[in-house]
């Protein structure tokens, strides 16, 4: 755990250095191409590629136009590549069409509606992400983002369906429930880190599994039980509760994502300007120095995870308040779980995180065009997605898959 | 350092010299009360529960048994307060209880509460047979994942993947099985799948330091994906690639007519017993065994063990694939030991309360048995209270593995304490 935010922080250490130095860099070609070769973008770039192709070959050889070549494959090859080239090209303009725009669309109106679809699907993956991201900063591991989103959008889900408020008021008290009821999902793992060194990583592990219990059990009764349905599904949130939408009901993309990315900013203020984020982040990278130094350590373990535990909330109210308007049992869909791969793949930096939410969230936006359009199972975008993050996480492994020097600090701990 | 003992399951401190826990013979005692107050008392007198322990296919048939609800209920739970009593006892004494008193006390409690639920409903007994039979069956996956998670973090490394080594052993059983027509194969195949699971844990936590969690979380995705993508292409388009194909019972003769225990222990597949031969052989070669010592040491403190010419990286990693075996096998219980085809994400979960199994049973095979027949034996009991349909909603039941883990972590219920090293990636 102490390692890998070691290596987190050397290279955010080394980030803004290699950003900051254009002048030098501009004076010295080779030196700029050697930053670039040894950055960790490049390292990015290189494994998203990779994951990507991984991800074709896979497709290609589950296929069944494709399987059926091999049978003959020697006497017409050529047969065997056609399909092969056929299912891969196929495969990536559907989810080009099906994430950033349908060029077979009449007009621009229709075309990028993937796209906004992408900006939907990536809200809740900003949010939680952000969320798992700070964690991640002051060295707590929370897998539990699944059971704050959930636990918030029950509260939201009630407020929005239960209470009668006015228009405006009704959103705001809507949007606080969902903060709340994630925020003390998250406090429980926090305090009995802090209290009794339980490890967060079971804590919360269990926590979302008691999240999903409740949430049934809470449907099975009649006060969140949709009247005349045997399903268990609560009744649709009030309109004045809703996310309004903000290009029009032509579009699913909601208010929620200018949330996200409002959130995203104020989480960059927390942790890089303000006192709160630097003891945060000097509990992550020494618990034992932070408390050398006069930080309470326990506290600032209750405060991240209530915070990781708000803003997972914070998910959980785009998904009820903002796309499915009513409650279920699989109402944080797999976001919580998502949201671990988006804060490793934006390496817990908030800008970072809202470029790999939506990178993922286009993946995922792609899915259903890719089941209906190209036959391919919705699951093959979690297969890339774990590559990726896969990847990402052994720097080495890429470097040395596409032949690039390695960064110095790392030759250093190697010696 | 830490201590290598195999921690018996006791609430009680360890050492002279520790501060006295008082939460675990509380707990142990507020459990009790509960127990006397709404099974005893709740149980309502006058009414009668019927256990039936007999099946017809049996040697010979034992008589159903109808006792006093009430009087049984608060019998059971009398004895639960006592064995609280005898807890809070050995705390002042600062004594070590042995692992027998939390059991008798659950089944104490178990007692109280099946008496409970079966108060006073004619037709309907209780079937203790069937109960027990089914928690066995139900903990298989857990047992075999436990003992994976056991062997993983006993030299080191965190095993977060249970679940996808599950998950992985079951498709690849499934689908061997079905291509080759025969169910053996399929338990042949699930190790391997698990062991590739393990393979990639092993390099990428062992070889490129990447954080164990992380790699052990983003592993279950892959497979999760993996999976079901090829449950969705794969095998959509060639159905005889995914069939139900099963294991028969095994019936091991003589012990199997024994009344009770032999429908429950030895009337299973070719799975439970392999699950008998696994524990008992982990759990002596990790405790008695040059190679368990080995194991320990690695996990205990890398640097010691390096320096007495132990390969750190070497035993892990091949714990780690051993461990992925393990678990891999485990997973077999859901396709070819269950007689079903393989489901999208069909583990459900699994893996995360075997996670949990192993942490209660104190990462040693023994314990991780026990700690499996107890989630096992919950998850029975949930099936059981829902086809008797009893008062208590079957999700709370349902949540039962997971708090019992968070207080074990927590240490409110004795104290858990990991292999020392576990987690960190060995440097020279």
């Amino acid at each position: 755990m102490s390692e890998s935010t070691a290596t987190t922080d050397r290279s955010s250490a080394d980030g803004p250095e290699s950003e900051g130095s254009p002048e030098e860099a501009g004076r010295d070609f080779g030196r700029l191409m050697r930053e670039i070769t040894q950055s960790d973008l490049l390292v990015v770039v290189f494994a998203i590629f990779a994951a990507m192709l991984l991800g074709g070959l896979l497709v290609v050889l589950a296929d069944k136009d494709v399987l059926a070549t091999t049978g003959y494959f020697f006497s017409r090859p050529g047969d065997f590549f056609a399909a092969v080239g056929g299912t891969l090209s196929s495969v990536f303009t559907t989810m080009f069409q099906g994430a950033i725009y349908n060029t077979n669309a009449s007009d621009v109106a229709v075309g990028i509606r993937p796209f906004t679809q992408t900006l939907t699907v990536a809200t809740p993956l900003i949010l939680a992400g952000l969320g798992l991201g700070l964690g991640f900063r002051a060295g707590l591991f929370n897998i539990g983002a699944q059971g704050q989103i959930i636990i918030g959008a029950t509260v939201g889900a009630y407020v929005g369906f239960a209470w009668d408020l006015p228009v405006v008021l009704h959103l705001i008290v809507a949007v606080v429930g969902c903060v709340l009821g994630g925020a003390i999902w998250g406090f429980i793992p926090g305090f009995l880190k802090a209290r009794t060194g339980a490890h967060e990583v079971i804590t919360t592990i269990m926590l979302n599994y008691i999240a999903l219990n409740l949430v049934s059990f809470a449907l099975s009764k009649t006060a969140f039980q949709r009247p005349g349905s045997t399903n268990p599904q609560s009744p649709l949130i009030a309109e004045t509760a809703e996310y309004p939408l903000i290009l029009g009901s032509a579009y699913n993309l909601h208010l929620g994502f200018l949330l996200a990315l409002a959130a995203a900013g104020g989480v960059w203020w927390l942790l890089e300007r303000s006192t709160w984020g630097f003891q945060f982040r000097a509990v992550g990278a020494n618990p034992h120095a932070a408390r050398t130094a006069g930080m309470s350590v326990s506290k600032v373990y209750i405060l991240v995870m209530v915070t990781a535990g708000a803003l997972a909330g914070l998910a959980g109210s785009a998904q009820i308040l903002g796309t499915e308007h009513s409650l279920t049992a699989g109402v944080a869909a797999s976001f919580g779980f998502d949201a671990i791969t988006v804060a490793l793949l934006g390496r817990s930096r908030p800008l970072g995180i809202v470029f790999a939410a939506l990178l993922f969230g286009a993946l995922r936006a792609a899915g259903p065009a890719l089941q209906v359009q190209a036959g391919v199972p919705v699951d093959i975008v979690l297969v890339i997605q774990s590559l990726i993050v896969l990847f990402i996480a052994a720097p080495p492994l890429v470097r040395t898959m596409f032949r690039l020097p390695a960064p110095a600090h790392v030759k250093e701990v190697a010696a | 350092m830490t201590t290598l003992v195999d921690a018996p399951v006791t609430p009680a401190a360890d050492d002279a010299s520790a501060r006295r826990r008082w939460a675990g013979p509380i707990g142990l005692g507020l459990i009790g009360l509960v127990s006397f107050i709404f099974f005893g008392i709740g149980s309502g007198g006058g009414n009668e529960t019927t256990f039936s322990v007999a099946r017809q296919s049996d040697f010979f048939t034992i008589p159903t048994l109808t006792v006093p609800s009430q009087l049984t209920a608060t019998a059971l739970s009398v004895i639960a307060l006592a064995l609280a009593g005898l807890a809070v006892w050995a705390t002042l004494q600062r004594r070590t209880l042995g692992w027998w008193l939390p059991v008798v006390f659950t089944i104490a409690v178990m007692g109280s509460l099946l008496t409970w639920a079966g108060a006073g409903r004619e037709g309907t007994n209780v079937q203790i047979t069937g109960l027990l039979t089914s928690a066995i069956v139900l903990s298989i996956p857990l047992v075999f994942g436990a003992l994976s998670g056991t062997l993983c973090e006993r030299s080191g490394v965190i095993n977060i993947a249970i679940e996808g080594q599950l998950l992985f052993g079951a498709f690849l059983a499934a689908l061997v099985a079905s291509a080759t027509g025969n169910a053996y194969a399929g338990l042949v195949a699930a190790p391997l799948a698990g062991a590739l699971v393990g393979a990639l844990l092993a390099i990428f936590a062992v070889k490129y330091w990447v954080d164990q969690i992380v790699v052990g979380v983003v592993l279950n995705v892959l497979v999760i994906g993996l999976t079901s993508f090829l449950f969705g292409s794969l095998m959509r388009d060639n159905p005889n690639l995914n069939q139900s194909m099963s294991l028969g019972r095994l019936p091991v003769p003589v012990l199997s007519e024994i009344p009770i225990i032999g429908p429950v222990l030895f009337n299973h597949n070719a799975l439970v017993y392999i699950m008998y031969v696994t524990v008992i052989v982990l759990h002596i070669m990790l405790f008695k065994s040059r190679w368990g010592l080995r194991v320990r040491a690695v996990g205990e403190h890398p640097k010691a063990a390096d320096t007495v010419g132990i390969k750190v990286n070497r035993t892990r990693v091949r714990n780690v694939i051993l461990g992925g075996a393990i678990a891999g096998l485990g997973g077999a219980f859901f396709t070819v030991a269950a007689g079903l085809a393989f489901g999208k994400e069909m583990t459900a979960g699994k893996g995360f309360i075997a996670l949990a199994a192993m942490i209660l049973g104190r990462w040693s095979p023994k314990g991780a048995l026990l700690a499996a027949l107890l989630f096992g034996f919950a998850d029975a009991l949930r099936l059981q209270l829902g086809i008797m349909g009893s008062p208590i909603p079957s999700q709370f039941l349902g949540m039962l593995p997971y708090l019992a883990t968070i207080f074990a972590v927590a240490g409110l219920v004795g104290f858990a304490k990991p292999p020392a090293a576990e987690g960190k990636p060995y440097k020279k």
